[in-house]
């Protein structure tokens, strides 16, 4: 008993009680409130389970970008109308029953573990100098599982494509709403001359020592995301419509760069995303930073959403 | 008790949480941040166990540790379509419900025709 686990037990009770809000709230605007404390809190347990990979992608995309998505859905479901049926008490009664089952017996897996536990981190380690970088979750993302990473780009391109085609007829083309929920002010305004400077540097800085330290692809382009969507939302500068070719040609760049490389494995390596000896590093990086750009304009315009006016000029 | 422990059971009580809201909640909107709380749950308890294998000299085992990044970035792209399917709903019939009777039900012509 160390003075550390006192502050974990802390930390873990705050997550559950905050957590916990998130569903019992009685307005969904409080709910997505807590969701967003809730998201950096849990960045947090992820620093104590050594996973600072993991931490900053949830502060970044777990938190800061789902809630601002959130945030703006509630505003417009505001004045919409909500039906006045809630759940019967026995419903609830039964469903908390059971949900309390599934929750125990997913305890009873972590109490009871099995004598040898799997893990693949000495294989990890074994052969990670020879992709010449130093962070192993970067290593597993581009060498080991780089299929995982290669078709989680795609995932995030269809979503995108599935949000834009939401859009009606005859905003086809058109510019993504995100100034209907800002009101701009001279707070917000300034924040957004202040902020990006540093946070673009932060976030290529992120990309950048993502190959040898935590940081990498995805946290820096949910920075730079970030950023661009504060500048977007302050009405300094107006979202793209979506239409635009240099919109498309960086949501393709970081996909379409990794799948050539991943071509390229099988003429120079002999196999499907395997990189050429003693070339490993460059690539990675090489990808690693298309990726960045890519990864930074789908989350920026995700969280956009469909496309709602069409560009008066 | 270690940190990977308490922080599993933490894990394990979200995703009770979690889907109890799922369930019980009737708004859509309200949903979404439930199966958000569940997935976070589940992600947790999965750190939780790769903590535990820990080996190599490494605070934590990297491979779930980079499937656990995917599955972040996986879930809000999933949520995004969500929350996007949520607004366009609104829009086509005024009204943010699941339930099936009433004038926004499920035969709405879509407006896209």
């Amino acid at each position: 008993m160390t003075i550390s686990f006192f502050y974990d037990v802390g930390l873990a009770v705050l997550i559950l009680g905050v957590g916990t809000t998130t569903i019992f709230a009685h307005t969904a605007f409080a709910a997505v409130i807590a969701f967003v404390v809730y998201g950096l809190l849990l960045a947090i347990a992820w620093v104590r389970l050594a996973a600072v990979d993991v931490a900053l992608t949830e502060a970044a995309i777990g938190g800061g970008l789902t809630g601002m998505l959130l945030l703006g859905a509630v505003a417009r479901l505001r004045h919409a109308k909500v039906d006045d049926i809630r759940t019967g008490l026995p419903v609830r009664l039964v469903a908390g029953v059971l949900c309390a089952l599934i929750a125990a017996g997913l305890a009873s897996a972590i109490l009871l573990p099995p004598a040898v536990i799997p893990t693949l981190a000495p294989m990890v380690m074994e052969n990670l100098a020879q992709s010449g970088l130093g962070n192993p979750v970067a290593g597993v993302l581009f060498v080991y599982r780089a299929l995982d990473t290669l078709l989680e780009k795609v995932v995030v391109l269809l979503a995108l494509l599935g949000v834009w085609s939401l859009a009606p007829d005859s905003a086809w083309g058109g510019i993504p709403a995100l100034r209907v929920y800002a009101r701009p002010n001279a707070t917000l305004t300034f924040l957004a001359q202040l902020l990006p400077p540093l946070g673009i540097v932060v976030g290529v800085y992120m990309c950048w020592v993502g190959a040898k330290e935590p940081g990498g692809a995805f946290q820096g382009g949910a920075i730079l995301a970030a950023m661009w969507l504060l500048v977007m939302i302050a009405g300094l500068e107006s979202p793209p419509s979506i239409g635009r070719p240099w919109l498309r040609l960086l949501l393709v760049v970081g996909p379409a760069l990794f799948l050539a490389i991943g071509l390229a494995g099988f003429l120079l390596a002999n196999a499907f995303l395997a990189y050429p000896p003693g070339y490993a590093k460059p690539m990675i990086v090489a990808v690693e930073i298309a990726l960045t750009l890519s990864i930074a304009v789908a989350l920026g315009m995700l969280a956009a959403g469909p496309p709602e006016r069409v560009r008066q000029q | 008790m270690n940190a990977a422990t308490l922080f599993g059971l933490c894990g394990a009580a979200l995703v009770g949480f979690g889907l109890y809201g799922l369930v019980t909640n009737p708004e859509p909107l309200r949903k979404v941040l439930a199966f958000n709380l569940l997935g976070s749950g589940v992600f947790l308890v999965f750190g939780a166990i790769s903590k535990r294998a820990a080996a190599a000299g490494l605070g934590g085992d990297p491979v779930p540790q980079a499937m656990v990044i995917t599955a972040i970035v996986v879930a809000f792209a999933a949520t995004a379509m969500a929350i996007a399917l949520v607004l366009r709903l609104l829009e086509e019939t005024g009204r943010a419900t699941l339930s099936s009777d009433g004038p926004g039900g499920t035969s709405t012509d879509g407006g896209n025709s």
